[in-house]
Order: structure tokens, then C-alpha cells, then sequence
């Protein structure tokens, strides 16, 4: 873990518990004791079937949502312990978030400048009205789209350009860190790769952080340093891209990554599905472990010895 | 084997405010039974018109403007509503994408499942309601006695495109029409569903129509493939020769804008979006976006150039007198597995049957003269350039 040292923690999520209808007899268990890191300028991949508390837990550190327990430290202060108006800005200016749906998170009735200028104004990043001018321009073409869409309205667009729009507005005052809500999901085969190219390209240009939450497994890994696996609220295996699809340790990632079928009828062929089926649970404690360096499966503490055996023979 | 479904030069177009939108600009295939033909492309290139248009449930201002849509022989586009009902649910099924919009949230499914097969069927209610019990066992629902008398909302995503696929298959339809089926679903349901599609297809022999832009189902599920864009079939083969031998520039875009497990560095994009088919462009509609774009492209619609028997595209790259080009390397790697024998590249004999769409070009296509066919390369730089 000699890198560790060197990189820059710049998201600490520690024991976050999110329960919903707490007390009733629905109590749901949405995101249920997980912890992890996100560095300085990495894409951390969440991935997971729809209801595992993947947007959960996206929300939970945008703080859309107060956690039922645990903390989330940015920057090194917990983001629900922000009180005061000045403090949440500051918090909101340095973490923006992407959303799914590009048709519902633009404001139909707002031009697009003034999508795009309403965080400069809030956080006072303009002197002027020429200035935001200057800056909306500059964010348009940052983001692939031209000055002269600035006047007209969200339904002008396409879908990828309203991802784009939605982009630009996150990008608009200057966050150091991005939550990305299936960005590309709502997007045809052939705009994902546009939309994600541009994500990729700004990180590199910004040196932004990304959570980057997906069920889109092949693009996630392609986007992604790191990937964090859930089911039902758990985060089940966290490791580098390439280790989580070239050496799963959790039965849960080999039947998720069993199941993305490949554009490639040889492969298909072949392909094997399997299913999981959780194990029921003893009186051995079950929490995320490290295997090996970086790489982290949720298990028992007998399970580590077969678990690092398996991880040899990869 | 006899065809059972034969489209010829089907165009379709939408009365709009703004115009006439030319949705689908002359289709031709066929379907064999028992076969899976998958149809892929980007929203809005006129695959579920498509699929629509033979089930004949297009919207009261689409208008079907040349074609015609031979099931078992018989015009689909000449029969009265009346007639088509006969058809519809029993001969023809359709599933469709939503499981959550396609079940009736006020009936229990049992009813649900049982309604065709009463409407279709000479059976008693008793009978109906046996077979549809079957049916849900069949797809693989439990306890399907007590299921029966359940609503939707009491079922998951899964389960409830499962009941899709149950009434699809109540009447045993000789053609499956499934519109992008598992899109809304998890990819560990969407194994599932595609398992079980597969299963039931191989058990009850029904042809299926599998419509989707997701390139790894296609992989998974299809016999041949039928690459749509702007309303026209570009690309159409067997799934070992679209995803190991793509011809056309536009499969190749789509192939290689998805990443595999592999891809790192730039993904590439297809720049600019699909044209407006409000005023289809001249010419090959993919030509903007295309970076093997050829001057002749912005003049003549390219007709569809045979590689093999079962393999068939629409671009003028084919042409023998076309300069080579080399494919994106992604398409290269792919190219280089393909086992192929010597590649006999000739315009397709009947032309006339393959690809109605180049009425307006010129007579002679094969005396193109070699300035036409090179490079065009203003149209590259424009591709360049993403157009909004």
C-alpha cells in the first residue's frame, strides 16, 4: 500500500448506513455498513443490480439523503455535519453530480444559459453579466456543443446534447469531485461513447474525481480505476478494473460478470451463466476484508486463506 | 425452407406538423421459420416501425406509402382490422419493452394470460385457464396456481416480462416480434429472459424478431442480423459475418463504439447524430458521419453489394472499383478470425429484390467513373466536425 502515500484521499465513506421507513415493519435496509475511499483524480466504478443501493448510496454523499449512521468525509470535513449556509455552498461548489434521466434534470423552462449560469451565480463566480456570458461559452465549448445553442431550450436538444448541457452545468463551478448517476444509461450505443470520451477528457484536463455508478458492467470498467461491486446494500468486492473482471473473488461478481453477454458470437457460445445464491450466515462476523493489495471481498475471516488461494491461480 | 415472412420495399412515413417524417425508406428481408433475426440500431432508425408495421399497429397518422409485408403469402398491409385481429395475438405475438406499461394493472394475470387463448382458440374457460396455469409454469413461475389470481404489482421486473412472454406464447405464434424485451431489465434477469426466449423457441419452433441496440444480446440471441439505419437495412448477415466480417462502415462504428473487456485508451465515436428524416439526405444517409465517406456517397444511394450468399451491404466501398480502405483496427482484429474464403465481392444479381431503395440512381452503377469514387475530403472534414 506504498501508493497510498502518495495519493490523496479525497472522498472517506466509513460504516454509512441509509435505512428507509426506519421502525416500521418496511424497514429497508438500502445501503447497509459500507465503507470505502476515493482518491484525488480516480474513477471509482459502483456497480450493481437496480435496488442494491448503488444511487443510494451516489445520494447519501451528495447528501441528498441524512444517513441512518455512519460518516462521509470530503476533503477531510464530514459532509453532514455542514451546518451553516456559507459551509454547504462551499461543499456544493467543490461536489456536483450528473443524473440519469437528461430529459428531467433540465429545466424546461430555462434557457440553457441560465441552466448553465445559475451555479455561477449562486457561488458569486462572475463580476458580471458579460463575464457568465464569457464563462457559458467557454463551458459550451468545453463540453462539444456551440455558443448559439446558449439562448435556446432543453426540448431543442437530443439526448446526448442535453447530457452534455447537464455536463456543462456540473462543470460550471469548477467541482473537484463528481457524482455520476448512470450518465450514458438513457443514451444510444453510439452517443455513450461521445458523452463518455468527453467525461474522460475533462478528468484528465480538470484533474476532477469521479463515482461513477452504472449496471453497464463493460463501460464501467472501461471508465473506471477502481470498481465496487454491491448486493442489496453491501458493498460485496472493491479492487482495481482489470482485477474485479480478470480475477473476481466474490461468487457475487462471477455470476454478475457471467451474465453480461459480449458482442462476440464465439464468446457467447460458450458462455456460462452462474447464478448466485447467498450462503446463509453463521456466527462468523462477515465484513469486507483485504485479500490482497487493493483488492477487498466481503467475507469471513476463514474464507481468507481459500480466498487467496483462488487469487493465485488466476 | 419456405419464407414465412417476406417484406419487399416497405416504406413508411409519418404525417407531422413539420412535414413528412420518411421513417422507414424501403425495407426488404425475409424470416425462415424457427430462425431468430435480430434487428439493431440507434433510436429512431425505424426499427420498431418496422416491427409495428407488421403487426399493423402504427399510429393513425403513419401511412404505409409503397411495399408490401407477405405473411404465409398473404399482404399484411391489405388486410382489414377485422382481419388483422385474427392475426394478431395468435399467429403474430408481440412483447414489448416495458413490462411495467404492458400488463394491466386492474386484472389479475391468470385473466391476463387466458384472454387470448379464449379469443383465439375454440376452448372452454376452464381450458383457457388450465393452459394459461401451464404457460406460467412453463416460464418459470412458481407456485403458479396461486400466482394466477395475483395483479402485476405483485410480481418483480423479471417475472413480470416473463407473463409477457407467457401470453405472447399462449396461442403458439408461428412469429415472435420481440421489441427490445429485455432493455428495462438487469443483466442478470436479461440472461434469464434471453435463456428462457431461447428455450421456449427451440421447444414451441416459433421464428422470433428480436429488435435491440444492445450488440452483446444480438451476439447472444440472433441467427442473423440486420444492421438499420435512417430507415434502410445497411448491413444484413449471419451473426458470425456481422460481428467477424462487417462490411459497412456504419456496423463498424457501432462495433467498435462499444468497449469490450479489453478497450483501453480512446473509445471511439461516431461523430454527429443520426440525420433528420424529415428531409432524408442525398445519397448515403451515413456519408456525414462517415470518415470512409466517398464523393459518390453525397450523390447516389449506395445498393446493396453482395459479400456472400447470406451476407449483403449497403455502401460503395464494396464497389470494385472502390479505393481499399482500411477498417478501424478493432474491425481489423475482428476481420482477422473470420475464416473466410476468398471474398467475392459483386453487386448483388438481383438487385431489384434486395434493395428497392436505388430506383433513383443511375442505370450503370458499375461504370462509375474511379473520380467519383474516391475520397471525398470535405465530407471527411465535415464528418470531423459533430453536427447539431
Amino acid at each position: 500500500m506504498s501508493q497510498d502515500t502518495k495519493r490523496k484521499k479525497i472522498l472517506e465513506v466509513k460504516n454509512l448506513k441509509q435505512y428507509f421507513n426506519v421502525g416500521t415493519k418496511n424497514e429497508v435496509k438500502a445501503i447497509d455498513d459500507i465503507s470505502f475511499d476515493i482518491y484525488e483524480g480516480e474513477t471509482l466504478g459502483l456497480v450493481g443490480e437496480s435496488g442494491c443501493g448503488k444511487t443510494t448510496t451516489g445520494r447519501a454523499i451528495i447528501r441528498l439523503y441524512d444517513p441512518t449512521d455512519g460518516e462521509i468525509y470530503f476533503d477531510g470535513t464530514e459532509v453532514h455535519s455542514l451546518n451553516g449556509r456559507k459551509e454547504q455552498l462551499d461543499f456544493r461548489k467543490d461536489m456536483q453530480m450528473i443524473f440519469q434521466d437528461p430529459y428531467a434534470s433540465l429545466n424546461p423552462r430555462m434557457k440553457v444559459r441560465d441552466i448553465i449560469a445559475e451555479g455561477i451565480k449562486i457561488h458569486k463566480l462572475a463580476n458580471s453579466e458579460e463575464e457568465i456570458d464569457a464563462r457559458v461559452e467557454e463551458l459550451l465549448e468545453l463540453v462539444g456543443l456551440n455558443k448559439d445553442h446558449s439562448s435556446r431550450y432543453p426540448h431543442e436538444f437530443s439526448g446526448g446534447q442535453r447530457q452534455r448541457i447537464g455536463i456543462a452545468r456540473a462543470l460550471a463551478v469548477d467541482p473537484k469531485m463528481i457524482v455520476a448517476d448512470e450518465p450514458i444509461s438513457a443514451l444510444d450505443v453510439s452517443i455513450q461513447a461521445q458523452v463518455v470520451n468527453l467525461l474522460m477528457e475533462l478528468q484528465e484536463k480538470q484533474n476532477l474525481t469521479f463515482l461513477f455508478i452504472a449496471h453497464d458492467l463493460s463501460m464501467v470498467k472501461y471508465i473506471s480505476n477502481r470498481i465496487g461491486v454491491m448486493y442489496f446494500g453491501k458493498l460485496v468486492e472493491l479492487a482495481p478494473a482489470d482485477d474485479v473482471y480478470n480475477k473476481p473473488l466474490h461468487p457475487y461478481t462471477e455470476s454478475l460478470l457471467s451474465a453480461i453477454p459480449l458482442p462476440d458470437p464465439d464468446y457467447e457460445r460458450s458462455r456460462t451463466r452462474f447464478a448466485y445464491t447467498p450462503r446463509p450466515s453463521n456466527s462468523e462476523e462477515e465484513k469486507l476484508r483485504e485479500i490482497a493489495p487493493e483488492h477487498f471481498v466481503y467475507c469471513r475471516e476463514s474464507d481468507v486463506p481459500k480466498l487467496q488461494e483462488k487469487l493465485a491461480k488466476y | 425452407m419456405e419464407n414465412i415472412l417476406e417484406v419487399k420495399d416497405l416504406h413508411i412515413s409519418f404525417d407531422t406538423y413539420a412535414g413528412q417524417v420518411r421513417a422507414i425508406r424501403g425495407v426488404n428481408f425475409d424470416l425462415k421459420p424457427g430462425e431468430t433475426l435480430a434487428i439493431v440500431g440507434e433510436s429512431g432508425s425505424g426499427k420498431s416501425v418496422t416491427s409495428r408495421s407488421i403487426m399493423r399497429l402504427l399510429a393513425s397518422n403513419a401511412n404505409v406509402d409503397n411495399g408490401e409485408i407477405l405473411f404465409k403469402g398473404e399482404d399484411l398491409v391489405k388486410k382489414s382490422e377485422k382481419e388483422m385481429q385474427k392475426i394478431r395475438g395468435s399467429e403474430i405475438a408481440m412483447i414489448f419493452q416495458d413490462p411495467m406499461t404492458s400488463l394491466n394493472p386492474t386484472q389479475k394475470i391468470g385473466k391476463q394470460i387466458a384472454e387470448p387463448i379464449i379469443k383465439h382458440q375454440a376452448v372452454s374457460k376452464e381450458e383457457a385457464y388450465k393452459k394459461a396455469e401451464e404457460l406460467l409454469r412453463l416460464v418459470g413461475i412458481p407456485n403458479p396456481e396461486k400466482r394466477m389470481k395475483q395483479y402485476p404489482h405483485q410480481f418483480s421486473g423479471g417475472q413480470r416480462q416473463r407473463i409477457v412472454i407467457a401470453i405472447a406464447l399462449g396461442c403458439n405464434p408461428d412469429i415472435l416480434i420481440a421489441d427490445e424485451p429485455t432493455t428495462a431489465l438487469d443483466v442478470t434477469i436479461q440472461a434469464q429472459i434471453l435463456e428462457l426466449m431461447k428455450e421456449l423457441q427451440h421447444k414451441i419452433k416459433t421464428s422470433i424478431i428480436f429488435i435491440t441496440h444492445d450488440l452483446g444480446v444480438v451476439a447472444n440471441v440472433a441467427d442473423r442480423v440486420a444492421v438499420m439505419y435512417a430507415g434502410k437495412f445497411v448491413e444484413v448477415g449471419t451473426v458470425d459475418e456481422i460481428f467477424y466480417n462487417p462490411q459497412h462502415p456504419y456496423t463498424w462504428g457501432l462495433l467498435s463504439s462499444m468497449p469490450t473487456l479489453e478497450t483501453s485508451g480512446y473509445l471511439y465515436a461516431i461523430p454527429g447524430t443520426p440525420p433528420d428524416l424529415l428531409n432524408p439526405p442525398k445519397g448515403d444517409a451515413f456519408a456525414p458521419r462517415s470518415e470512409y465517406a466517398l464523393k459518390v456517397d453525397t450523390m447516389y444511394e449506395p445498393p446493396l453489394f453482395k459479400v456472400s450468399d447470406t451476407h449483403f451491404a449497403a455502401t460503395w466501398l464494396l464497389h470494385p472499383d472502390a479505393p481499399k480502405v482500411t477498417p478501424p483496427a478493432e474491425i481489423v482484429a475482428r476481420q482477422s478470425g473470420f475464416r473466410t474464403k476468398q471474398l467475392q465481392i459483386q453487386p448483388s444479381d438481383d438487385l431489384s429484390q434486395m434493395s428497392g431503395q436505388d430506383l433513383e440512381g443511375p442505370q450503370d452503377k458499375n461504370n462509375l467513373s474511379v473520380d467519383e469514387l474516391t475520397t471525398d475530403r470535405d465530407g471527411k472534414g465535415e464528418a470531423n466536425e459533430p453536427r447539431y
